[in-house]
């Protein structure tokens, strides 16, 4: 009776924030009706919808013995607390995605976004990652792709592992972009993002030498060294030799991010790879909360309009309409495909209880989601002018910061020279215009919530300091990227040359890193020699092939619950499939044919080598023209490639359902068999 | 103890052990309890070679997402 009565209480208030929120014309947001309503949805989709998925669909078992249990060998099969394991599996799924998706994505407006983060997750990646969670669970820990084969079949299997390195590749490309954007021409941030290199290399050290395993120690040392070079930053950026030292172009940062993810893909761990994660989990946690509190405290209004002009798809930022794009430039943090390789991995060997499926599984993405929201809160509650000034190539605002300020101010959102430049030396920058890739507006948004209720005046070291804290972020995820590239890679090499196949034989350690590196560095250097700031390419590509892994995700949990005990709660992860079949079918198809050169990539190379052939690009422009039109065409046919292993996988799938209805045999799940738990939290379950 | 007070004190461990987790420290006194519940008659590892052991398993795999 109480859970009803609190039941309707929460979607009352839900539905009254939600309206709130949507009706609102003319007047500002306040951020707190936004967050009273993802507060009253996370609260529904856990207290009932979750409670409800554990109970009566996947029927979790607290007295059924967990792989962490029966298999436990002390290393990677350990029966752990719940909380542990939560804070494991969210240290895991929480990367950079989140911070940068609902940034773009906020040139719609901020309703379309945040609807999308707070019911895909509620009713999607949270589903799919405590779905994959309780599979693995059940089959002794096994990962997406080993059930991609056993529930499928062959083409699951394949379309796994070719899933997982295309998505890791355009992951990284897309990535490293977003800070090459952010260090473009300014000292500051580059030697601040540099500084992190050495001072991962001493938190390592330290670890490794000096106290062995005291992660926390190490980590309060890395990080106020980190705060120290976010300051000495400063003091470099004022000194003209040291400032022309870290003052450079985008090609030539971009060939410092491949030479450094080389490097850190073939030195040893513990000195660059671990030290490095470790400090950007202390970030990450420290950062996100302090963001929460100062939201909170400070609970800005929203500048941005709940919906604005650039539904109908001619935004600035990236070219699109609203369906599909919100939906593909918004994944993480609503629905990431990427985790259920984690839901697949280390943290199923942990649970102690399948009790405990529902909080780390479902609870985690909420946390995550709760992020996208900051970020999108962040990304609009600055001046929609600035917003579009900062996130927009100067290419789609006409050529210069004179025109841009004209045409942003004619589109409605005025903002001047004279603000711009202020703001750019207020953050301690030479120029705010054009910094694509969504970290800078981040940058600028968090500042100004956190300047104002810890430090007015600091703008600048907030500023940088939010800089280096995404870089951290990002470099963690392009080491460990172009590493478990390499290892895939290797395992495949493997089957060609069995020698290649050797993770530890140091030739073949260095030819597979250094082609995985040459397979993202090649979209990374196009996207920055591309005047149109190269995110509007990659960015979209990256959401398409990381719901199309969620969509395969999902397809095998799809099959799992269809052969299973019951097949008609198999919607639970079928609806979202459906979802994001549509979503990812549509928004591929726009990036392959739409005439539109902005949108489509084939019409895109096509307008290029029109123009080119016809003599009228200017020189610069010409002189990358033809990289920019082969680039286009790679793009398309990965689009394509993308559009075609989504569909094999869902046919693969329906091919399932429709045998388990016409009753024809079907192989058996592979579920471990029951064993009862003697572990004292299963007693009197 | 009244019930606000013990409320408390279960946030303050959860949120110890969230810690713990996300940092993978604490994991040697796991270790340590396996191994003289599973191996008591092998001597166990230290802790600088057990953290060396386990940061080398921790990134074999997709540990690290978007």
């Amino acid at each position: 009776m109480l859970k009803k009565v609190t039941g309707f209480a929460l979607a009352a208030g839900a539905a009254f924030a939600l309206g709130g929120i949507a009706l609102n014309r003319g007047e500002p947001v306040n951020t707190l009706w936004i967050l009273a309503a993802g507060g009253c949805i996370y609260t529904l989709g856990y207290r009932f919808y979750a409670a409800w998925i554990a109970a009566s669909v996947l029927a979790c078992d607290a007295s059924r013995a967990t792989p962490a249990e029966r298999l436990d060998n002390g290393r990677d099969f350990v029966p752990t607390p719940k909380w542990v394991v939560f804070g494991h599996h969210f240290a895991a799924i929480a990367g950079p995605g989140p911070l940068i998706g609902p940034t773009l994505a906020a040139q719609f407006g901020y309703l379309p976004g945040t609807l999308w983060i707070l019911i895909g997750s509620v009713l999607g990646g949270c589903v799919q990652d405590m779905v994959v969670l309780f599979a693995s669970t059940r089959r002794d820990g096994r990962t997406l792709g080993q059930m991609a084969r056993d529930e499928l079949g062959p083409v699951g299997g394949v379309a796994a592992l070719i899933g997982t390195l295309a998505i890791m590749i355009i992951l990284i490309a897309v990535l490293s972009l977003v800070v090459v954007n952010a260090m473009k021409h300014s000292a500051w941030a580059t030697s601040t993002v540099f500084a992190t290199i050495p001072i991962a290399m001493v938190v390592g050290l330290y670890m490794r030498l000096v106290r062995p395993g005291r992660v926390a120690e190490g980590s309060v040392i890395g990080v106020v060294l980190l705060l120290a070079a976010v300051a000495g930053g400063g003091w470099i950026d004022q000194q003209p030799a040291l400032h022309a030292l870290f003052d450079h172009d985008g090609t030539t940062l971009a060939w410092f991010v491949m030479g450094y993810g080389f490097l850190a893909a073939i030195m040893p761990v513990w000195l660059l790879l671990a030290p490095r994660d470790y400090l950007s989990t202390f970030l990450k946690l420290g950062t996100v909360a302090l963001l929460a509190v100062a939201i909170l405290v400070m609970h800005p209004d929203l500048r941005m309009p709940a919906l604005t002009r650039f539904a109908d798809g001619t935004g600035p930022v990236f070219a699109g309409k609203l369906f599909p794009f919100v939906f593909i430039t918004i994944a993480c943090g609503a629905i990431s495909g990427f985790h259920a390789l984690i839901s697949s991995g280390t943290t199923p060997k942990l649970l102690r209880n399948e009790r405990d499926i529902r909080l780390v599984g479902y609870g985690s993405m909420l946390l995550e989601s709760l992020v996208a929201v900051m970020a999108m809160i962040a990304a609009t509650l600055l001046d929609p002018g600035v917003y579009f000034a900062i996130n927009s190539p100067l290419a789609a605002l006409g050529g210069s910061p004179d025109a841009a300020v004209a045409t942003l101010t004619g589109w409605g959102f005025p903002v001047t020279l004279e603000q711009m430049q202020a703001l750019a030396h207020e953050v301690g920058e030479a120029t705010l215009f054009a910094r694509t890739g969504g970290a800078p507006s981040l940058a600028v948004g968090m500042a100004s919530i956190l300047s104002g209720v810890f430090g007015a005046g600091l703008l600048a070291i907030w500023y940088h300091f939010a800089i280096m804290f995404e870089a951290v972020f990002i470099l963690t995820t392009l080491d460990a990227g172009t590493r478990v590239g390499r290892f895939m890679l290797q395992d495949t090499l493997g089957h060609v040359w069995a020698p290649l196949g050797r993770t530890s034989w140091y030739p073949s350690v260095v030819f597979s890193s250094a082609l995985v590196v040459a397979a993202w560095g090649y979209f990374l250097y196009v996207g920055v020699i591309d005047p149109n700031g190269g995110i509007n390419i990659l960015w979209p590509l990256f959401g398409i092939s990381n719901q199309m892994l969620a969509a395969i995700a999902l397809s095998v949990m799809t099959a799992i619950l269809v052969k299973g005990p019951r097949p008609r709660h198999a919607w639970i992860t079928g609806a979202p499939l459906a979802w994001l079949a549509v979503v990812t079918t549509s928004a591929a198809f726009a990036k392959l044919l739409s005439p539109n050169p902005k949108i489509g990539f084939l019409a895109g190379a096509q307008d290029l080598a029109a123009k080119l052939a016809a003599g009228t690009l200017p020189p610069e422009k010409a002189a990358v023209a033809g990289r920019l039109i082969l680039n286009q065409r790679i793009d398309a046919a990965l689009a394509a490639f993308f559009l075609f292993v989504l569909w094999a996988v869902i046919i693969d799938m329906l091919r399932i359902v429709l045998r388990r209805r016409s009753g024809a045999p079907l192989a058996e799940s592979a579920e471990a068999p029951y064993q009862r738990s003697r572990l004292p939290e299963a007693a009197g379950a | 103890m009244p019930e606000f007070t013990r409320a408390l004190i279960r946030v303050r461990d959860a949120l110890a052990d969230l810690l713990r987790g996300a940092f993978g420290a604490g994991g040697y006194e796991r270790y340590r309890a396996h191994h003289a519940a599973h191996h008591g008659d092998t001597p166990p590892l230290d802790r600088a070679a057990w953290f060396r052991r386990r940061e080398a398993e921790r990134w074999t795999g997709v540990n690290r997402c978007c």
